[in-house]
């Protein structure tokens, strides 16, 4: 608590953008060109493997599109974790904090299950091209999502500590932010490896 | 610094303690180390960089004693590789960008009216991630040999068969640590100036070396991702036989090149645009007029910077990409050139007509001008698909990127060096050692690379570590050896000049240069909080125009006097009491714990994965520390 005193009154911008959430918004801006280039060598690879299992041998797409609805739904829950701040609700915002990180947690478990069971049928990193660019650029969202799940958990925390007040409510936004960008991106994703014509 | 030393080792726990408790009040080391002040962060970097000039200009004198006469044994072929690849990567990636980071930490909160950038910490973060990187780099020559691929890392130089050693590991987890470093100090800078400009500076009232910076970080922020990424994809075939770049397995080694020049384009601009941002302030000064076409030079940067995402494939013309493709980059290459020499215009008829005031910084200045111009006429040569044919991979390219790079970025940041030294030492650099160091850099310069134009035309190849005697390379490449010799006295020159001038007790008088911007308002040397009172602007070149009105023929005439009272109405009534009000953000010791989580992890995954878990919670440590301390008292 002893931190949680009123820091100076936000001074003025001169966009009248807080700092912070600018930051987020250049930062996701950013994370496009990253998963922008993960996924163009995706594409470029795509159908080039010279060796089997190929994305149609593994792939498994009820599975992943119920893992997929699970990440979808943590943005709900997320949206639903920022109002409860706003209008300062301390056992929403716990609540929901604590099931946006769960179902980020669901989704994990999901990946995991699904790498290992692609590996059980041979696919590893070093197999062919599909291995090497399937398992870089989903064990990257995946980790941004473990990154996410951090902060949410963090933010619970905090939130079982009553640091969380609703003057604070910025840091669930740019917790959210964050979380609906991995989100949609993970839409992109799947749709490029899962759903365009897996052979 | 005494009292630093007084004291026995602290845990970090009784460090981070004190950090909360003792607040401002460091001493000595301990005061630079926990810093959040943006004008130590910049002199940090502008010292760490020049240091990693030093050994960068070394590697060069290196290059040239080998290649000075036929069959060289300076260096055998496997060290020429190491020096020539170490020499390309510090000059970028540890000399240039640093240097202009340098004048983005100390210009950038002075220029726009604030009293520091928008995330302090995050500031210190990215030199102490900088600083980190760039030994972890150079750690490799101690290690076993140090990265041999060149500064571009062509796949397949850079598998394991054919560099087995550790150096590429180096080498490609140093860059991601110096990536880390640049993307969060562009994030910062875009913020601060975006935001936290001084009531009145309005977009278009902002110095154009704001601009430049503004243009910069977006580049930064948009290509880092796709070396990162590019980077990543090396790392992964290096370290567990991924196949990206292995065409047994399907991939091409051509993927790499796109995502290195996919980056490697925006990043020229990268180096160049701070040093055009940096001569668009001093030849104004030096002309006493305002920039010529300020909106010209303005939208021509921005301009630069969009085009820079469609050029890469130049530096690929002869892969095979096929004639239509060339065609296309060619004609966006040409196209690129417009804006540069809208931009050179524009210095020129700044110049036209003024009443020069021709010191040191306006000497670099002009050569900045000249030397890049050459450089830019060389680059729309090989923008042409069929006579780049025939410079690809001789040294007629090697002298064209030193001709913009050294040429134009190095000249451009030098005038940067002497012209605002003053503002924070509160010593002048001295004139006659100034002018010496330029004419000897020019002409050393000039005596260097002009020969390699030559050579690269005779067909000397990039990359050779000796040559056989009698193809008519002897004399050119000794002249180009006797020339590189020439800089270094030079920057030996500058050395003395800084080391005498801060000895002086000659102290600077105020606004030395007759300033147009914000800047010249303060006292020198800068105190911590910049501003006593943030300023109101009222037009482009502020300062100008608090000093001077036009008379009918639109000449300059004084209204308050030049020099003795640079400061603003209103600055000495406040005098020195007001600044105990001003509200400063703390200094923190999270930045340098977070920032040595990073090299921990580099090495740990290069030699065992307990030092990766260990270099995880280190930056865990910090990030947190960092997250639930108080940003300021």
């Amino acid at each position: 608590m002893q931190h949680a005193q009123a820091l100076e009154p936000a001074l003025e911008t001169s966009t009248g953008l807080d700092n912070r959430k600018l930051l987020m918004w250049l930062f996701l801006a950013s994370e496009c060109l990253f998963f922008g280039s993960l996924i163009a060598a995706y594409m470029l690879y795509r159908d080039r493997s010279v060796v089997g299992p190929y994305p149609g041998d593994l792939f498994d797409i009820p599975f992943t599109s119920v893992s997929s609805f699970v990440l979808l739904m943590s943005s709900l829950s997320m949206v639903l974790a920022l109002a409860a701040i706003q209008r300062g609700d301390q056992r929403g915002l716990r609540i929901w904090l604590l099931c946006t990180a769960l179902l980020g947690i669901t989704f994990l478990s999901g990946q995991a299950f699904e790498f290992t069971e692609f590996y059980r049928e041979g696919l590893s990193l070093d197999t062919n091209l599909f291995g090497t660019t399937f398992f870089v650029l989903t064990g990257f969202h995946g980790a941004h999502v473990s990154v996410g799940v951090l902060i949410l958990l963090s933010l619970f925390v905090m939130a079982l500590r009553g640091r969380l007040t609703p003057e604070k409510s910025l840091n669930v936004e740019l917790a959210g932010l964050y979380w609906h960008f991995v989100d949609v991106a993970w839409v992109v994703i799947f749709t490029v490896v899962y759903l365009v014509t897996p052979t | 610094m005494a009292r630093a030393l007084e004291r026995r080792p602290l845990s970090i726990g009784e460090a981070l303690r004190r950090a909360r408790e003792e607040g401002a009040t460091y001493r000595g080391i301990w005061s630079w180390i926990v810093t959040v002040d943006h004008k130590r962060i910049g002199t940090m970097y502008g010292v760490t960089a020049f240091a990693f000039f030093l050994m960068g200009g070394i590697e060069a004198l290196l290059i040239r004693l080998q290649l000075a006469t036929p069959n060289g044994s300076v260096l055998d072929a496997e060290k020429y590789n190491q020096v020539f690849t170490m020499h390309g990567t510090t000059m970028v990636f540890l000399v240039v960008m640093p240097l202009s980071a340098t004048f983005f930490n100390l210009m950038i909160p002075l220029m726009i009216g604030a009293r520091d950038v928008a995330f302090p910490r995050l500031n210190a973060f990215s030199y102490w991630v900088f600083l980190a990187g760039g030994l972890f780099m150079n750690v490799s020559f101690l290690t076993g040999g140090a990265p041999d691929a060149g500064w571009f890392g062509y796949a397949n130089l850079t598998s394991k068969a054919f560099s087995p050693g550790h150096g590429i590991d180096y080498w490609f987890l140093g860059l991601q640590i110096l990536g880390i470093a640049s993307m969060a100090s562009a994030f910062n800078f875009i913020v601060t100036i975006l935001n936290m400009r001084a009531p009145g500076m309005s977009l278009f009232r902002m110095p154009v070396f704001v601009w430049m910076t503004l243009v910069t970080s977006f580049l930064i922020i948009f290509a880092f991702p796709v070396i990162t990424v590019g980077l990543f994809q090396l790392m992964f075939d290096r370290l567990w036989g991924a196949n990206f770049f292995n065409p047994a397995a399907g991939g091409t080694p051509l993927l790499w090149q796109h995502m290195f020049w996919l980056f490697g384009h925006p990043e020229v601009y990268i180096l160049i645009l701070p040093a055009m941002g940096i001569v668009s302030e001093v030849l104004p000064t030096f002309a006493r007029k305002p920039l010529f076409g300020y909106p010209f030079v303005v939208f021509s940067g921005v301009l630069i910077g969009l085009m820079s995402w469609g050029v890469w494939a130049h530096h690929m013309y002869t892969t095979g990409l096929g004639s239509v493709a060339n065609s296309a980059f060619g004609i966006s290459t040409i196209l690129i050139a417009v804006p540069t020499g809208v931009k050179i215009f524009n210095w020129i008829a700044t110049l036209w007509g003024g009443s020069i005031n021709f010191k040191t910084p306006l000497y670099f200045s002009v050569g900045f001008i000249s030397m890049f111009i050459v450089g830019g006429l060389t680059g729309v040569m090989h923008s042409m698909v069929p006579s780049d044919y025939q410079q690809q991979d001789t040294y007629f390219v090697v002298a064209h990127f030193h001709q913009v790079l050294f040429g134009g970025a190095m000249f451009g940041l030098f005038a940067g060096i002497y012209y605002w030294f003053p503002l924070f030492t509160g010593r002048m650099l001295k004139e006659t050692w100034g002018q010496l160091h330029f004419w000897l850099m020019f002409v050393g310069f000039n005596l260097t690379f002009q020969p390699m134009m030559i050579l690269g035309m005779l067909g000397m190849p990039r990359r050779i570590y000796t040559y056989e005697g009698g193809m008519g390379w002897d004399a050119l490449n000794l002249m180009a050896t006797v020339g590189a010799f020439t800089i270094a006295t030079s920057i030996l020159v500058f050395i003395y000049n800084v080391v005498v001038s801060l000895r002086s007790r000659e102290r600077a008088p105020a606004d030395p240069w007759d300033g147009r911007t914000l800047e010249w308002t303060l006292p020198m040397p800068v105190p911590a909080y910049n501003f006593a009172e943030i300023p109101t602007v009222h037009s482009r070149d502020d300062l100008w125009h608090r000093k001077y009105v036009e008379d009918e023929q639109g000449r300059p005439v004084l209204v308050v006097a030049a020099g003795g009272s640079g400061e603003p109405p209103g600055h000495n009534e406040h005098g020195d009491g007001g600044h105990h009000a001003i509200h400063m953000p703390s200094p923190s010791f999270f930045p340098l714990i977070a920032a040595i989580g990073l090299p921990i992890i580099g090495f740990g995954l290069i030699y065992d994965w307990a030092l990766v878990a260990v270099g995880v919670v280190v930056l865990l440590v910090g990030l947190y520390g960092w997250a639930l301390e108080p940003a300021s008292e």
